[in-house]
């Protein structure tokens, strides 16, 4: 299980610490906030409703004594409406979660289409893994599967990209899908602290005046 | 031209007719057409009345004193000012009674109310109530009514619970989809019908794009019969406002591509459904921008528009439930506000402003549903419409709550710009990230050679209730601004733990609204007033017009289940109960839009507004400056309500002090930059 570290720890002597974004992508309602709610919180909340636009989480795993990994999430929304936004999300990020529905065969294209732009766009050493989510639903009802694992696995290895069937509901392979991604990011090369993105020049909401007023006539 | 249609009994009746309701005189009632279930309406001629303060004067042959004043809100000048009608003098053999004296033979009145703020100046909208002759009545009919005012509003129909309200608490409940199992299409159709409200959205085209209720094989044909309605209109026109069939009222609004309908049976008038309509047409916009839709439109007028809108049917769904339930902020279109001291609110405002970031166009602070405070520049103010949307989507749909990250949320919000995107920071505050707030800022500290601060404790235990959950949004017009806007959250975070501001708002929070008894009390400590006699005003909604914001008494225990009781209790005693609160909600919010659209109607000019049915007493009341309804047990009279309705305090003008006690509610909200 995570073992939370100190949030804001340094490394100490002979300690690593290496912080690292990381973004979900994927069809809606292929499970991508279920996963990071049982990856950050150990939780699942089986009514769900969709994600609107992006939520940010933290969790720090230790990998072995000496190693600390701190991954900052975007979890993004899968609609197709945000589809425009998600280039902000992934454009610094050191790894990627594309998670497919396994009972639903149209959400591996999306994903596959997804992993497509994430080799193109995003970093040129980005990490990505492919998670077969709702491992629950096939394991209840084998008839349910859409997709093969073999079929799913053989296009990971193909795109080279770390593969995992898994499921938020009973957390099956979650934490291990975070750890195998650690394990791949350049420890070594610490991440960056805060990788923010690129500053863009936009309206200048800044203030008439230095005064500020308050307790005034409300006008709202 | 508007169109009213009256249709036979059923939905599909075909017997319509046409019917001008613009140009119909309005009578005192409503401009609407009749709508025979209800009780308030129905005994109407015995209890409704209807008190048009401007009307009066012309029946009375009076020796009263007309006094004028002019207001700087231009108002009107003119009213009476002691009640010194003929008819007076006549009156009132039930005055010692009940415990009511008339205003003249109290020489300190006329000082007391004029003490009370400027603002403060209904005596003359007032006065025809209290000293009218609709009250008189046999002294023994008086001593009655002694005994029996305590009788709580609705009291009747909770224990009967054979009324229009009936079928209520399933109002909510999912119909069960196709194919699962024991349930019929009959049946699944018959819980359809059931249903006291319906909304559909459907595009000109006649696509279905969302129905509160019901599936799409259940409600297709429905869809495909409104659009021809509609349609038929559309092309001929002259298009299609609404009509009635049965107790249900229909209500149509066209917006550009979409068609609304609001299906009713809950008594609202057409203003407010359609108020209510317009608001999902809001949240349509606010997912897509206007130019976005009628792009869409434009390029492929068949087009389904469940695909664009994918994700954001359950903030469609909150909404719409929101008004079935009635929610007095959608009603007086106003929002509300926590109750904090105004120095408290200041040095909120103050942290809030001394944090700001370059790229912030707004920020709130919002706990459970009501403002905490806003920041906005100095140029931009914030629409309540807006806000509204941002509230649904943060406190009723659980979409953005459940995740429990920070949030980053594309979204237009249309009274302001209907064209473009803001976006917005969401994060609500739990222990876990305050105390990583000031543990980071201790951190900093400690870096830049700065070590007073000591670290923070960790604050009290964090609100857990929706209602006492507290929301920082920030809003920026650069999508790009995340970060900035997270680091402004932290430092605010930080400044409020600090200075105390956090557990102010989570108390406040957690104290709930107030209640009638308690304002009057701390309003005045010489009260001689004993248990039981006070409270017989069970609640009140008072909405403040230049602020926008609205502000009502503590909905338990009448109307609302006690809070804070704890959620595990799921026995059947409690969830029971529960759903009746739900109904006695609905029957009081019932009541207050039936008084707001008395009220608001077109031509009615009214002023004040005292409607007693058998099952309550109400009163609605605006001026320039307010709006103030108020509910009561049925056996209230209007003199008691106003001036001797609370027990030993027969000289005190209660409502009046309400008033003048909520007057002085003006709060600094809002903090310009």
């Amino acid at each position: 299980m995570a073992t939370r570290g100190p949030p804001g720890a340094r490394p100490g002597m002979g300690n690593r610490f290496a912080q690292f974004k990381l973004v979900l992508l994927g069809e809606s309602a292929v499970g991508k906030s279920s996963i990071v709610l049982r990856f950050v919180k150990d939780q699942f909340d089986s009514y769900r409703e969709s994600t609107i636009g992006a939520a940010f989480l933290t969790q720090t795993i230790a990998l072995d004594e000496n190693t600390t990994v701190k991954f900052e999430i975007w979890d993004t929304a899968g609609q197709e409406r945000y589809k425009s936004l998600a280039p902000m999300y992934y454009r610094n990020a050191n790894c990627a979660v594309v998670v497919y529905d396994i009972t639903q065969a149209a959400s591996l294209d999306k994903a596959k289409s997804w992993v497509k732009e994430l080799q193109r766009q995003a970093n040129e050493n980005i990490i990505i893994a492919l998670a077969g989510n709702k491992l629950d639903l096939v394991q209840e009802q084998p008839d349910k599967r859409a997709i093969q694992t073999a079929d799913a696995q053989a296009y990971a290895k193909e795109a080279g990209l770390l593969f995992f069937e898994t499921s938020a509901k009973t957390a099956e392979n979650v934490q291990n899908l975070f750890t195998e991604i650690a394990k791949k990011l350049p420890l070594d090369q610490v991440g960056p602290r805060h990788a923010r993105p690129g500053q863009r020049p936009g309206v200048s909401l800044a203030p008439e005046g230095a005064n500020t007023q308050v307790g005034g006539p409300c006008a709202c | 031209m508007d169109r009213d249609i009256e249709a036979g009994s059923n939905y599909s009746s075909n017997n319509i007719q046409n019917n001008e309701s613009n140009t119909e005189a309005v009578d005192h009632v409503s401009p609407l057409p009749p709508r025979p279930s209800r009780k308030l309406s129905d005994d109407g001629a015995s209890g409704a009345l209807h008190v048009a303060a401007a009307s009066k004067p012309t029946t009375q042959v009076s020796t009263i004193d007309i006094s004028t004043l002019s207001f700087p809100d231009g108002s009107r000048g003119t009213f009476s000012t002691s009640a010194t009608s003929a008819t007076r003098s006549v009156a009132s053999p039930q005055s010692s009674a009940s415990g009511y004296t008339s205003p003249r033979t109290d020489p300190a009145e006329t000082v007391s109310v004029a003490s009370y703020p400027a603002t403060l100046r209904p005596p003359g909208d007032l006065a025809d109530l209290v000293t009218g002759e609709f009250n008189r009545r046999s002294r023994a009919w008086s001593m009655l009514r002694t005994q029996s005012s305590s009788v709580q509003p609705f009291e009747a129909s909770r224990t009967g619970a054979c009324d229009s309200l009936a079928g209520f608490e399933k109002e909510f409940d999912d119909i069960p989809e196709l194919g699962e199992k024991g349930i019929t299409d009959e049946q699944r159709l018959s819980l359809w019908k059931s249903k006291m409200k319906h909304y559909m959205i459907l595009s000109s085209a006649g696509k279905p794009i969302w129905s509160r209720h019901g599936d799409t094989s259940l409600i297709n044909s429905y869809m495909g019969v409104v659009q021809t309605i509609i349609s038929f209109y559309e092309g001929a026109k002259d298009p299609l406002l609404g009509f009635t069939a049965g107790n249900a009222r229909f209500v149509i609004s066209t917006q550009g591509p979409l068609y609304f309908v609001a299906i009713s049976r809950l008594g609202e008038s057409d203003a407010q459904l359609r108020s209510q309509l317009d608001a999902l047409y809001m949240q349509i916009l606010s997912t897509l921008t206007l130019p976005t839709l009628k792009n869409i439109f434009a390029h492929r007028p068949s087009t389904d528009l469940r695909k664009p809108l994918e994700g954001t049917e359950s903030l469609l769904s909150s909404l719409a439930d929101s008004f079935t339930k009635g929610s007095p902020s959608a009603l007086l279109g106003a929002l509300e506000c926590l109750r904090l001291r105004k120095s408290h609110r200041a040095t909120i405002n103050n942290a809030f402003l001394k944090c700001r970031s370059d790229k912030l166009l707004y920020g709130l602070i919002v706990a459970g549903g009501k403002l905490v405070s806003v920041i906005r520049p100095r140029k931009h103010s914030l629409h309540p419409s807006d806000l509204q949307l941002i509230f649904n989507m943060l406190f009723e749909s659980g979409g953005i709550r459940a995740g429990g990250g920070e949030n980053w949320v594309p979204l237009c919000l249309p009274a302001f710009n209907n064209r473009g995107y803001l976006y917005m920071y969401v994060s609500f505050f739990d222990s876990v990230d305050t105390a990583a707030a000031a543990a980071a800022a201790a951190e900093e500290n400690n870096n830049s050679n700065n070590p007073e601060q000591p670290p923070q404790p960790p604050p009290p235990k964090p609100a857990t209730s929706p209602d006492e959950e507290i929301a920082i949004i920030l809003i920026s017009a650069d999508k790009e601004s995340f970060f900035e806007l997270k680091s402004m959250r932290d430092k605010l975070a930080l400044q409020l733990a600090k200075n105390g501001s956090l557990q102010l708002i989570q108390s406040a929070a957690r104290q709930r609204r107030p209640r009638i008894e308690t304002i009057l009390n701390t309003n005045n400590s010489q009260s001689t007033t004993t248990e039981g006699q006070i409270g017989q005003l069970s609640h009140f909604l008072y909405k403040s017009r230049a602020n926008v914001q609205f502000c009502q008494s503590s909905l338990s225990p009448t109307f609302e289940s006690p809070p804070r009781s704890s959620p595990s209790e799921k026995d059947s005693v409690s969830s029971q109960r529960k759903t009746e609160k739900l109904v006695s909600r609905r029957r009081l919010m019932t009541l207050y839009h039936h008084l707001h659209a008395s009220i608001h109607a077109k031509h009615s000019h009214l002023k004040v507004l005292h409607l007693v049915s058998e099952d309550a007493a109400s009163l609605a009341w605006i001026t320039p400056v307010f709006e103030f309804y108020c509910v009561a047990g049925p056996n209230m009279s209007r003199g008691r309500y106003l001036r001797s309705g609370f027990g030993s305090w027969n000289e005190k003008w209660s409502i009046l002090r309400l008033v003048a006690w909520l007057q002085l509610l003006k709060s600094g909200l809002v903090g310009c930059y």
